[in-house]
C-alpha cells in the first residue's frame, strides 16, 4: 500500500517536474541557453495570482492570469534582458540567469513579503478512497497529471502541424539560414521564450496547489526539472516528459524508502549515471561530442 | 638582489612575505567585529581564488562550491570535536586532504561533461551535500550542525604575534591573521600555477579542447587536477569557516553560497585572482553597506534585506551584458587597448 | 607580470589599511580576548548601559519557514518596551531594542549575534529564539560573558547547566515537562490510544520525546522526525497512518503543524492530534491552513477543532484576563495591527525583563542581573500559570503548565495548572499564586531592588 501511494505520489509531482524540464528544453531548443531563472519567474507569477486570489477573484482567473504574465515575463526578459548576451562564451548566459535568478527572488520578497503564505488548491485535497484505503491520488493531482498531458499535446501540435512551429523549429536549428529564408529569427526568440515561461508559470502553479508558497518554493524545482531535462536529452520534449516521469517516482521512492535527505543525492547520482553512458541525454539526436 | 627580483617566483614569494607582516600590523588595530570580517573575506576570497581559476582558467563551470566548503568545514568540525587541541596546521591540511578527495572523484565525472551538464551536475551537488548532513544527523548535527568549539591561540603564536606588535592576541585577531596568511599563500601557489605549463595547458583545454588534444594534453587529466585544485581551496575555505563562525550547519551552504561565489568570481573578473579578491570583499561589505542604505531610506528591516542581493543580481546582470570581463578583466583590457593606441 | 602581482599587492594592502582605518582606534574591550569581557574589574561590566539607556539585542526569524508566528514576537516585545520608556524607563534609563533577522538558520545566528556583541556592544541578549539557532550561539555568549536571557525555545540546555552555561536563562517551560505533563495526562485519560510522535528533528522534538516515554513508552507505536526547512512530510504522515496510530503528538514549529494537517487530509488521516504550544497557536494556523483548499476548509480552525495543547500564560482566549487587558491595553497604545498571541509571549517576555532590571537596582551591571535573577527571580509575578524555577542550581524557566483543548476559537481546560521538573521530579498541582496574580495599576513591575 505503502509503494502504491508513493508511486502515485512520484506521479504528480513527476509531471510537474516534466512541465518545468519542458520549460528549460523548449528555451534551450531556441536560443541554446539554459534557463536558471525559470523557476523565480514560475514563482513571481505564482504570487501574481496569489496576490489576485486573495483580493477576491475566482481561482481560474488567477490561473490564466498567471499564465498570461508568464507570457509576457518570458517575452521581456527575452527582448531585454537575454538577446544582449554574448553567446560565444557559455558561461555568461548562465551567470547572466542566475543574476536574474537572484534578482527575481528578491523582488518577489520585497513585493510578496517573505513569509510562508497557502496557496489553494483548485479541486479537492482529499484522496481517493476505496472502502478503507485511502490512495494517494486527490482530485489536484488528477488534474494536474491531465493539464500537462494536455499541454504536451498542444506543444507537440503546435510545433508539429503549424506553420508557427514550422518557423521556430527553422530558426532554432540554424539562425543564420533561417534569416535568409525570410524568418523574422528575433520575434521567433521572444515568443519561443515567451511560450516555455507559460509552460513554466504552469508547473509553478502546479507545485503550489495545495501547499506553501514562499519566495525560495521553486528552488528544489529547479535542480530537479533540470535533471529531468537533461536525463532526457536537452533536445528532446518527449524526453523531458520521461525524464520528468522519471525523477518524480524515482525521488519519492528515495524520499519514502530512504528518507528524504538522500533525495537530492540520489538526483545527482541518477543524473551522472546517465550522463556517462548516454552523454547527450536519453533520447539525444545530436552527434555527441568526442572529446 | 636583481637576481633575486628576476625570478617571477622568487619575486611573488617575496611580495607575499611583505604583505603577510602587513597584515599582521593592519589587523592588529583593528576592533573585534573588524577582524572577524577580514576573516570572513580571507575565506571567501580562497574559495573564489580556485573557483576563479576553474571556471576562468579552465573552463569548467561549477555552481556547486559551495558543497565542497561545506566538506571542509564538516571535517574540521568533526575532527575538532573529537581532538580539541589538534594543531591548526594538521587540522587545515586534513580538511583539505579530504576536500581533494571528494574532489577527484567528483572531477572524473565533471571532465566528461561540459556546457550546461556540468552546471547541472555541481547545481545537484550543491543541495545533495547539505541534505546529507541533514540525513545523517546523528554524526553529522543534522539541522541545527556541528558546534566548533573556540581554540586558545596557541602561545608559540602569541609569542611571535606578540614580538611584532607589542599586544595580546585575541581569539579572533588569531584566527583573522592565520585566514590571511593562507590566502596569501593560496594565492601565490595559484598565480605560480596558473602561470606555469600547467596553467597553459588548462588554458589550451578550455579555448580549444580538440587541438589540445592534438596537441598531446590529456584532455581528463588536466581537467581533473584544475578540479582538485579549486575543490582544496574550497576545503580549506570552508574549514576556516567553521572556525570563524563557530558552525558547520548545513543552511551555511546553501545554493545561495554557491551562485553568489560564482556571481562574485565574475563581478570581479573571471581568471583573475585580483577580481577574485575584489568580489569576496564585495560579498562581505556590500550587503551590510546596502542593508544600512536602504534603512536609512525608509525601507523597512526586511525590505532593506533584500535589497542587498538585489543589488548584488543587477549589478552582475550589468556586468556580463556590458563588461563580460568583470571589473578587474575590463581594467586590464581597457590598459592594455590604451597601450596598444599608444604606441 | 610584475607589475600586476604589485598591484595585487597594492589592492590588498589598500583593502586592508581601509578596513583598519574603518576600525581604529585601538581595540575596545571586548574585542575578543578568549576569555574576559571588558573591564571585569571590582564594578563589573557595564557595557551597553549608560545612565538613561540600556541596550540590548535579539534574534528572531523574520523571514523564513520559522516566520509565521515567531516573526510577530518582536513587535509585541517592542510595544511594551516603548511603554516602559514612555513612563521614564526603569530606574531612569530607557531600553533600546536591537532585533535582527536570522531567518532560523543557524549560521546566521552566529553572525548576528557577533554583530549585536561586538559591533552594537549590547548590555545582553533577551529572547533569541529557536533551539537550533540559539545552541549555535550559546558558548559564545557565555564565553564573552553576555547575559543571555528569556530564551525563547523549551530546549534544557539553557537552564539546566548553570555552571557550564552561567549567563544564559530559560524563560518558557522547557519541552521535556512539557512532554511528560502530556504523557501522565494521555496515560490517565486515554490510556488505551496507540500514540504516534510527529517531531522537529533536533532538540525540540528529542526532550519532548524525552518526556513522553517517561510515561506513554509502551504506548507509542511510531516516531517520524521532519528537518526544518524541508516542507514535504507527505512521507513521514504516511508512516503515521500505516502504524494506525490514533493519537498524534507533534512536537514542531506552526508552520509544520499546518503542513501536517494538510497532509493528513490529503491521506484521508484523523487521528487526535496533539501540539506543543510553541506550534499549536489556533489562529495562526487557522489561517495557513483555511486558503489551501478553495472552498474544502473553509475556515481553518474547524480543521484544529479538538487539538489538544498545552498552555502557560494567559492568551486571547480569555479577553477578560487582567493581563490580557494590560497586553490589550499596551498594544493598543503602541503596536500596529492585531494583537496575536504571539504578540503577548513578546510582552510577557519582556515583563520578565523589566522586572529583572528592576530588581537590579540603579548600578546595573552584566554581573549584577544575572545574580538578582538566580536570588529572586522566581518570585516575581508575572502572566506565567507557574512560577520560574531561577535558581542558583537551576536556569530553567516557567515550572508547569495546563492541559488544553480547542473548541472553536477558544481553549477550554482540560487540567488545573501542573507543576514539574525535568527527570524523575513528580508532576503535582501548582499553588495557584502565580495563576492567579495581577499585574500593577500602570502596568510596570514592582519588585523590590534585590541586596
Amino acid at each position: 500500500m505503502q509503494l502504491i501511494n508513493t508511486i502515485l505520489g512520484g506521479l504528480s509531482l513527476g509531471m510537474v517536474y516534466a512541465a518545468f524540464a519542458l520549460a528549460l528544453v523548449l528555451i534551450w531548443q531556441s536560443t541554446r541557453i539554459v534557463n536558471f531563472a525559470q523557476a523565480p519567474m514560475a514563482m513571481v507569477t505564482t504570487f501574481i495570482a496569489l496576490t489576485l486570489i486573495e483580493s477576491g477573484m475566482n481561482y481560474w482567473v488567477a490561473f490564466v492570469a498567471a499564465l498570461v504574465a508568464g507570457f509576457v515575463l518570458g517575452a521581456l526578459v527575452e527582448r531585454l534582458i537575454i538577446r544582449y548576451v554574448d553567446h560565444d562564451n557559455h558561461i555568461n548566459p548562465v551567470i547572466l540567469t542566475l543574476g536574474l535568478f537572484i534578482v527575481l527572488h528578491a523582488v518577489a520578497a520585497v513585493i510578496f513579503g517573505s513569509n510562508f503564505q497557502s496557496f489553494p488548491a483548485p479541486f479537492g485535497l482529499t484522496g481517493f478512497s476505496v472502502g478503507d484505503t485511502t490512495f494517494n491520488l486527490t482530485p489536484t493531482s488528477v488534474f494536474t497529471i491531465l493539464i500537462v498531458i494536455a499541454v504536451m499535446a498542444l506543444l507537440r501540435l503546435l510545433f508539429l502541424k503549424t506553420d508557427l512551429g514550422l518557423t521556430m523549429r527553422a530558426a532554432a536549428f540554424n539562425q543564420e539560414v533561417a534569416r535568409i529564408l525570410g524568418v523574422r529569427v528575433n520575434r521567433t526568440l521572444t515568443l519561443g521564450w515567451a511560450l516555455a515561461s507559460v509552460v513554466g508559470s504552469l508547473s509553478g502553479l502546479l507545485i503550489a496547489a495545495g501547499g506553501l508558497v514562499h519566495p525560495s518554493y521553486m528552488d528544489g524545482v529547479v535542480v530537479y526539472g533540470f535533471v529531468a531535462a537533461v536525463l532526457g536529452g536537452l533536445d528532446s520534449p518527449a524526453g523531458a516528459v520521461v525524464g520528468g516521469l522519471l525523477m518524480g517516482v524515482t525521488l519519492s521512492l528515495v524520499s519514502g524508502y530512504l528518507g528524504s535527505g538522500l533525495v537530492p543525492l540520489a538526483a545527482l547520482i541518477v543524473l551522472v549515471v546517465v550522463l556517462l553512458v548516454r552523454p547527450g541525454g536519453l533520447f539525444s539526436t545530436s552527434t555527441e561530442r568526442t572529446v | 638582489m636583481s637576481a633575486l627580483l628576476s625570478s617571477p617566483i622568487l619575486r611573488r614569494t617575496l611580495l607575499a612575505l611583505v604583505l603577510f607582516v602587513v597584515s599582521v600590523f593592519a589587523i592588529d588595530l583593528l576592533s573585534g567585529f573588524r577582524q572577524g570580517q577580514v576573516a570572513s573575506i580571507a575565506y571567501l576570497a580562497i574559495a573564489a581564488g580556485g573557483l576563479t581559476v576553474l571556471t576562468g582558467i579552465n573552463g569548467q563551470l561549477s555552481l556547486g562550491h559551495g558543497a565542497f566548503m561545506a566538506v571542509g568545514a564538516y571535517t574540521t568540525a568533526l575532527l575538532l570535536g573529537r581532538w580539541e587541541n589538534m594543531p591548526l596546521l594538521l587540522l587545515l591540511l586534513i580538511s583539505i586532504v579530504v576536500t581533494m578527495a571528494v574532489g577527484a572523484a567528483v572531477g572524473v565525472a565533471a571532465a566528461r561533461l561540459h556546457g550546461p551538464y556540468i552546471a547541472g551536475a555541481t547545481l545537484a551537488l550543491a543541495i545533495a551535500v547539505p541534505a546529507l548532513a541533514i540525513h545523517f544527523k546523528d554524526t553529522l548535527g543534522g539541522e541545527p550542525g556541528l558546534r566548533v568549539p573556540t581554540r586558545d591561540v596557541p602561545p608559540l603564536a602569541d609569542d611571535a604575534l606578540f614580538f611584532l606588535t607589542g599586544t595580546d592576541t585575541g581569539t579572533m585577531q588569531w584566527l583573522a591573521t592565520v585566514s590571511v596568511a593562507c590566502l596569501i599563500v593560496t594565492f601565490l601557489l595559484l598565480r605560480n600555477l596558473s602561470e606555469s605549463r600547467v596553467g597553459r595547458r588548462w588554458r589550451a583545454v578550455r579555448d580549444d579542447p580538440v587541438a589540445a588534444q592534438l596537441a598531446g594534453i590529456d584532455l581528463g587529466r588536466s581537467r581533473v587536477l584544475c578540479f582538485v585544485v579549486s575543490t582544496a581551496t574550497a576545503g580549506l575555505a570552508g574549514s576556516l569557516m567553521a572556525m570563524i563562525t563557530r558552525i558547520a550547519a548545513p543552511s551555511g551552504f546553501n545554493l545561495v553560497l554557491s551562485l553568489t561565489l560564482l556571481m562574485a568570481v565574475v563581478l570581479g573578473g573571471l581568471g583573475t585572482l585580483t577580481g577574485a579578491l575584489i568580489g569576496a570583499v564585495l560579498l562581505s561589505l556590500l550587503p551590510t553597506f546596502v542593508t544600512n542604505f536602504g534603512s536609512g531610506m525608509g525601507l523597512s528591516d526586511l525590505q532593506a534585506a533584500e535589497l542587498a542581493p538585489l543589488v548584488l543580481g543587477l549589478t552582475t546582470m550589468a556586468v556580463v551584458l556590458l563588461a563580460p570581463a568583470g571589473l578587474v578583466g575590463s581594467l586590464l583590457r581597457w590598459r592594455q587597448q590604451a597601450r596598444l593606441s599608444r604606441s | 607580470m610584475k607589475r600586476t602581482t604589485i598591484r595585487a599587492a597594492a589592492a590588498t594592502s589598500v583593502a586592508a589599511l581601509i578596513l583598519a582605518g574603518c576600525g581604529a582606534g585601538g581595540r575596545d574591550g571586548d574585542s575578543g580576548d578568549g576569555g574576559g569581557g571588558g573591564d571585569a574589574a571590582a564594578e563589573g561590566d557595564t557595557t551597553g548601559i549608560t545612565d538613561t539607556t540600556i541596550k540590548i539585542g535579539d534574534h528572531k526569524p523574520l523571514t523564513g519557514v520559522a516566520a509565521p508566528g515567531y516573526s510577530e514576537i518582536s513587535t509585541g516585545a517592542q510595544a511594551y518596551y516603548d511603554w516602559v520608556n514612555e513612563a521614564g524607563g526603569i530606574h531612569g534609563r530607557t531600553i533600546e531594542y536591537n532585533v535582527k533577522d536570522d531567518g532560523y538558520n543557524p549560521t546566521n545566528t552566529s553572525k548576528v549575534v557577533d554583530e549585536l556583541v561586538l559591533k552594537d556592544e549590547v548590555f545582553a541578549i533577551v529572547g533569541g529564539l529557536g533551539t537550533p539557532t540559539h545552541s549555535a550561539v550559546v558558548d559564545f555568549l557565555n564565553q564573552e560573558e553576555v547575559p543571555d536571557l528569556m530564551v525563547s525555545s523549551g530546549a534544557q540546555l539553557w537552564g539546566n547547566d548553570p555552571e557550564k552555561r552561567p549567563w544564559t536563562f530559560g524563560w518558557q517551560p522547557d519541552y521535556e515537562i512539557e512532554g511528560k505533563i502530556m504523557g501522565q495526562y494521555i496515560k490517565e485519560n486515554m490510556p488505551d490510544a496507540k500514540v504516534g510522535l510527529f517531531l522537529q528533528g533536533d532538540e525540540l522534538g528529542a526532550d519532548g520525546e524525552k518526556g513522553l516515554r517517561m510515561y506513554i513508552d509502551d504506548q507509542i507505536v511510531e516516531s517520524v522526525e521532519y528537518a526544518s526547512g524541508n516542507t514535504d512530510v507527505g512521507p513521514q504522515i504516511s508512516k503515521l497512518k500505516a502504524s494506525g496510530a490514533d493519537l498524534v503528538i507533534g512536537f514542531n514549529t506552526p508552520s509544520y503543524t499546518a503542513l501536517s494537517q494538510l497532509v493528513s487530509m490529503k491521506l484521508g488521516y484523523d487521528p487526535q492530534w496533539m501540539y506543543t504550544n510553541v506550534g499549536s497557536d489556533v489562529n495562526l494556523v487557522g489561517s495557513l491552513l483555511a486558503k489551501f483548499s478553495d472552498g474544502s476548509v473553509k475556515d481553518g480552525s474547524s480543521a484544529l477543532d479538538g487539538m489538544m495543547t498545552t498552555e502557560y500564560i494567559p492568551g486571547l482566549d480569555t479577553p477578560d484576563d487582567p493581563w490580557v487587558k494590560l497586553w490589550q491595553e499596551v498594544w493598543d497604545k503602541h503596536g500596529e495591527g492585531e494583537l496575536t498571541n504571539y504578540r503577548i509571549f513578546g510582552m510577557s517576555q519582556a515583563y520578565a525583563f523589566v522586572s529583572a532590571l528592576q530588581a537590579s537596582g540603579e548600578d546595573l551591571t552584566r554581573e549584577r542581573i544575572v545574580e538578582v535573577i538566580e536570588k529572586d527571580g522566581a518570585n516575581w509575578p508575572g502572566p506565567g500559570l507557574a512560577p520560574f524555577r531561577w535558581s542558583e542550581e537551576s536556569h530553567l524557566g516557567m515550572s508547569g503548565m495546563a492541559m488544553s483543548q480547542t473548541k472553536g476559537e477558544d481553549y477550554e481546560n482540560l487540567t488545573e495548572v501542573l507543576v514539574t521538573d525535568l527527570g524523575d521530579a513528580e508532576i503535582t498541582e501548582g499553588d495557584t499564586a502565580a495563576a492567579e496574580d495581577a499585574p500593577p495599576e500602570n502596568g510596570i513591575p514592582d519588585v523590590a531592588v534585590v541586596e
